[in-house]
């Protein structure tokens, strides 16, 4: 068999539990029986990814989708190569561990939940597949709207509460937003190339038959879609909401797949990108600013899901940086790396929270003696997620970090540095503050049970071996400078002192910290997330609700108001007439009358 | 071309289901409702069977049938199919099929009701078949008259406060209630068709082939002048069906006032007619006519988009925000007509289809949740997902569909449209479509939230999920959209061998 065609069966079998699961309703009523399903599904098909992945066949398989007088308008398929094959594996290994950590997370759900649940959860492996493997720009967008709609779903699991319901919709127009841009990027590329597809695309980047004119106005717009998924500045804000989906889901789609199919689609599409360079230079500093931006936020935030989240936010901008600066495979490679790490912290972060029953890191405190698991393996995810070798986010880090100053971008370059040391501050932070420091007498909890701890090791077994591996193969060493990698230690070093000088040796009162000039202005303006919430609500409210309102009422009183008056109108003036016909006779004469003497005016004057 | 007169079979099979209610099923309430799910059922068992026998390599009109009636002026029997016929005879048929369904539990005088909704039923098969003018247009009054009786005997009354500076007005007409519903409804149409057949018997009389046969006029060639006359009647009487703005008043009324089944067949189906009436019609016959003036159609089409998503917004009863994006999505059907372009056209026709099956289905989910709430009111609902998580689900798709979700069907049809509009001579048609998706997405994410999510509501109890038969309706409809939408090219394929011809003649110097 083809790599194509193993390609197609790690599509078809989450596929297949999807349409199992919606279209058989006693069974996803059964809950678990729904989520062996799904995990059965997604466990074969991670065997068949990493068949692909080690066979190293690759190819491409397209049929026609829309038909059109002359060749299909539109084609789907599958592209296997390098960059789809690690993604198919990244995808199904998260997939499969998150799916049967749930079973034990969500244990607490009635069985009818949990089979909508592993519904979503079926129909997300499938769409994050598809988009991976997608050989064109049209697909891409389709996979990527479905795996949006997953992202909605599950963020609003606990549909009842009005906080999931407001920041499903939220992460999904916002989302939408950036999307607007993509589709009209490629509607514009379309027109202007007549084709959708990678390959015919990067032919005509590579023979310089690609019209140039508007280019990049094309590329940054299909930009903007990784924007709003990649939770890129000024679109992040949908992200830090999202947590309120349940954990696994937060590990899964906002950290480890989904929020990276921006980095994605812009690493797949860089033969295009390079040929508008100042649209990479974009790239690189927006990618830069998001991470330092998001770092600062995390230094702030109380909620353990939170300040994953800004981390993630950050951590994106990383690979975006990368990108930009034209190391679009060290972005790459920081995307695995921090798929597997960052998956593993919020996995965590979830046994805690299931333990404890909060997510507030000053209600928890000494977890690390009654959780020593959780806090084993979250203490290797924030030892790989600073860059601490030899984990494998040191190498990935250390490779975005030279990739953008080779690049001679020094601007994001110093704001990544000043974010890798921010990342080891928020970081241990979190840890001194919940797995350490003075437990809290009212609560006993337990450690996660083997189906949580289960994943987690693996999760942790593969963030030391990644690492080990590449100190084995001597990778990294031939990255950047030699000032790089004691640098980047350096600062993860600092961060890692100044947490614990204040948050456990308590030499330094954060309190007191944050009133010193300038950090209390930036720690004021962080703890608002430097108002652009607000200031998105308030445009939704005025801009897009206010005038929405304005239409409303004009269409009703005065579009509609102008018909009614017509009517109306008409209406009275046969109330008028009506009276002429008043039934004497000498009014009927006076009117014949009138009439014959108007008609003789008109004959004697007017007509001449 | 075949023995058996499939088309006329389609056609009148609902109207022989009306004749038999009334003369038969008296008191036998689920007598009429089994006649009426038979003869339905046969039209749509017949509409599967011509479209998948359908010749798509000869295209062209087939199933044709001719018999003359009135031979001196030319006016004769003469039904035909082509791909855009054939797609929209489906639509119909799906929807009237699962229209029965959901109109299950009406309890007054339900003997009447199926009887009108079958012989206005009738109407609509006939319009998409027939290929004689004059037949046509009594298709289309046939069409449109029962809609009175209908609205203003079953339908249900509102309320709008008379405002603004024509608030007398509203007063003296009775806004809100059904008979002003009806009545709006019935005169504005009407008000159209005679537009249409003035701009018919113009073409009759300048041809001077002495037939209303359409192969005829399409053969004979008019001034360019004329056509611009003829085309912008057409446009405008069969636009006000369509809903363009600023005549589609009527609609949210009308929509809003219905009784389920009719609201069903009205904005999935009978909207259409108007756009098929200016494709057909307006372009098919007058193509310099539809050169000269698509700019005011693709222009006034954006309007709608727009227009209709932020009205539909500001709405707070759940049948009129319904009602309203129809408004808006119509305006993609005739935006995608405007762009003069294959993709465009195609993308036009499907979306005929899509939003008639989408908004088909949303008007039978809100005739069950208000016959579970007894409540139109958005702000009182929420939370109703838990106790009807059947209809949340078929809420969700439909909204997806009319936000233009990919693997639904409203994705292809806007995206064919988007193409369209890009490569057609006014490339800045995209814009205001692309912003209508997004207006698209906020409102119905919205309503969806209010309604299905959140803590359940206080004002209401004892809510319950689709029963029995209502389930007919939401899952042919649902699934219908999903297929189309994975599958386009089971719609495209047929209607490409339309629009190709069409775009040829409008197009050719």
């Amino acid at each position: 068999m083809s790599a194509t065609d193993h390609a197609l069966h790690v599509l078809a079998l989450p596929f297949a539990a999807f349409v199992i699961l919606a279209v058989l309703p006693w069974l996803r009523r059964k809950g678990r029986a729904a989520g062996w399903l799904s995990i059965i599904a997604v466990a074969v098909a991670l065997y068949r990814a990493l068949t692909v992945w080690a066979g190293g066949g690759r190819g491409e398989a397209t049929w026609a989708w829309i038909p059109a007088d002359g060749g299909p308008i539109a084609t789907v398929g599958v592209l296997v190569d390098e960059l789809s094959a690690a993604m198919l594996v990244l995808v199904t290994l998260v997939s499969l561990l998150v799916q049967i950590y749930s079973l034990s997370y969500l244990d607490r759900e009635t069985p009818p939940a949990l089979g909508r649940y592993y519904t979503y959860q079926s129909l997300f492996a499938f769409s994050m597949l598809g988009l991976v493997l997608s050989p064109s720009f049209l697909q891409m967008f389709i996979f990527w709207e479905l795996v949006g709609l997953c992202s909605y779903l599950l963020i609003g699991y606990w549909y009842d509460r009005p906080s999931a319901a407001r920041a499903a919709v939220k992460a999904f127009w916002i989302t939408k937003l950036g999307d607007l841009g993509f589709v009209v990027g490629i509607v514009m590329l379309w027109a202007s190339t007549g084709t959708f597809e990678f390959g015919a695309l990067f032919r005509m980047a590579a023979e310089r038959t690609l019209p140039a004119a508007g280019l990049g106005l094309i590329m940054v717009l299909i930009y903007l879609g990784a924007v709003g998924k990649s939770a890129q500045f000024p679109l992040h804000v949908w992200l830090p909401d999202a947590m309120e989906g349940p954990t696994p889901v937060s590990a899964l789609i906002h950290a480890a797949t989904m929020v990276t199919a921006g980095v994605f689609m812009v690493t797949r599409a860089m033969p295009l990108f390079r040929l508008v360079p100042d649209v990479l230079a974009l790239i690189g500093w927006v990618g830069a600013f998001t991470a330092l931006l998001a770092a600062t936020m995390a230094c702030v935030e109380g909620d353990i899901k939170r300040v994953l989240a800004y981390s993630t936010v950050s951590q994106l901008g990383y690979m975006m940086a990368a990108a930009g600066a034209g190391a679009a495979d060290a972005g790459f490679f920081h995307l695995l790396t921090h798929g597997v790490f960052k998956a593993l912290l919020f996995l965590a972060a979830g046994a805690v929270i299931h333990a404890v029953g909060t997510n507030d890191i000053f209600r928890m405190g000494g977890l690390f003696r009654a959780l020593p698991q959780a806090g084993v393996v979250f203490i290797v995810g924030t030892l790989a997620l600073t860059g601490v070798p030899p984990l494998a986010g040191f190498f990935s880090k250390e490779a975005v970090l030279a990739g953008v100053w080779e690049g001679r971008m020094t601007g994001p370059f110093l704001m990544l540095a000043l974010t890798a040391f921010l990342t080891a501050f928020y970081m241990f932070r979190v840890i001194f503050i919940a797995f350490f420091g003075r437990a809290h007498a009212e609560s006993h909890p337990h450690d996660a049970p083997p189906l949580m701890a289960g994943p987690l090791w693996v999760l942790a077994g593969l963030t030391v071996a990644i690492g080990l591996r590449f100190v084995v193969a001597g990778a990294g060493e031939h990255h950047g400078p030699g000032w790089l990698a004691p640098l980047s230690i350096g600062l993860a070093l600092a961060g890692f002192l100044l947490a614990t000088a204040m948050y456990q040796r308590r030499l330094l009162e954060p309190a007191r910290l944050a009133a010193v000039f300038p950090l209390n202005v930036l720690d004021v303006m962080a703890r608002h997330r430097y108002g652009l919430d607000a200031l998105y609500a308030g445009l939704y409210r005025a801009l897009i609700l206010g005038f929405s309102r304005l239409i409303g009422w004009i269409d009703r009183y005065l579009v509609d108001g102008l018909v009614n008056f017509g009517s109306a109108w008409t209406l009275r003036a046969g109330d008028l007439l009506r009276r002429i016909q008043s039934g004497r006779a000498q009014d009927y004469v006076y009117g014949v009358a009138f009439g014959v003497l108007l008609l003789f005016v008109w004959a004697q004057w007017v007509r001449r | 071309m075949t023995a058996i007169p499939l088309l006329s079979l389609i056609t009148w099979s609902p109207f022989v289901g009306a004749l038999l209610i009334m003369f038969t099923a008296r008191h036998r309430p689920l007598a009429v409702r089994l006649i009426a799910a038979a003869t339905t059922g046969i039209s749509t068992v017949l509409s599967l069977w011509i479209y998948m026998a359908y010749d798509r390599e000869g295209a062209g009109f087939q199933f044709y049938e001719k018999l003359p009636l009135v031979p001196a002026l030319g006016i004769s029997y003469e039904l035909g199919a082509d791909g855009i016929s054939l797609v929209l005879v489906l639509l119909t048929s799906i929807i009237i099929f699962s229209g029965v369904f959901a109109s299950w539990t009406i309890a007054v005088r339900s003997q009447e009701f199926y009887a009108l909704l079958l012989t206005l039923v009738t109407g609509v098969f006939g319009v998409f078949v027939a290929l004689d003018l004059f037949v046509f247009f009594l298709f289309y009054e046939l069409a449109v008259l029962p809609m009175y009786l209908l609205i203003g005997i079953w339908g249900s009354t509102g309320e709008i406060r008379p405002r603004g500076i024509f608030a007398w007005a509203y007063r003296e007409t009775g806004v809100g209630t059904k008979e002003y519903a009806a009545m709006k409804l019935t005169l504005y149409l009407l008000f159209g068709s005679a537009f249409i057949l003035v701009g018919i018997f113009a073409l009759y009389v300048v041809s001077g082939a002495s037939s209303f046969s359409f192969l005829d006029l399409e053969a004979a060639t008019f001034d360019r002048g004329l056509q611009r006359w003829v085309f912008l009647a057409f446009y405008i009487g069969f636009g006000i069906l369509a809903g363009i703005w600023p005549l589609h008043t009527w609609s949210p009324d009308g929509h809003a006032s219905a009784p389920t089944a009719v609201s069903m067949l009205h904005a999935g189906v009978l909207m259409k007619l108007g756009a098929y009436g200016v494709v057909r019609l307006g372009m098919g016959l007058l193509p310099d006519g539809a050169r000269d003036l698509v700019w005011l159609v693709g222009t006034i089409a954006c309007i709608n988009i727009v227009y209709g998503a932020l009205s539909a917004m500001a709405q707070t009863d759940l049948k009129y925000v319904i009602a309203y994006s129809s408004v808006s999505h119509m305006g993609i059907v005739m935006l995608g007509a405007a762009t003069l372009t294959e993709a465009g056209l195609n993308g036009s026709v499907f979306q005929m289809f899509a939003h008639g099956i989408m908004t088909g289905l949303f008007f039978a989910l809100v005739g069950l949740v208000y016959e579970k709430a007894h409540s139109r009111d958005i702000g009182k609902m929420g939370g109703f997902g838990r106790a009807m998580p059947g209809i949340a689900t078929a809420f969700t798709v439909g909204g997806l569909s009319s936000l233009g979700l990919p693997a639904t069907a409203g994705f292809v049809a806007e995206l064919l449209t988007f193409l369209g509009s890009w490569r057609s001579a006014h490339p800045w048609w995209l814009l205001p479509a692309v912003a209508g998706t997004f207006l698209t997405a906020v409102y119905v994410l919205r309503v969806a939230k209010q309604i299905f999510w959140g803590p359940p509501s206080p004002h209401f109890h004892h809510l319950e999920d689709a029963r029995g038969p209502e389930w007919v309706a939401l899952v042919v409809l649902v699934a219908v959209l999903v297929v189309f939408g994975m599958v386009p090219a089971l719609a495209i394929a047929t209607i490409d061998t339309a629009t190709v011809g069409l775009l040829a003649r409008i197009l050719a110097p």
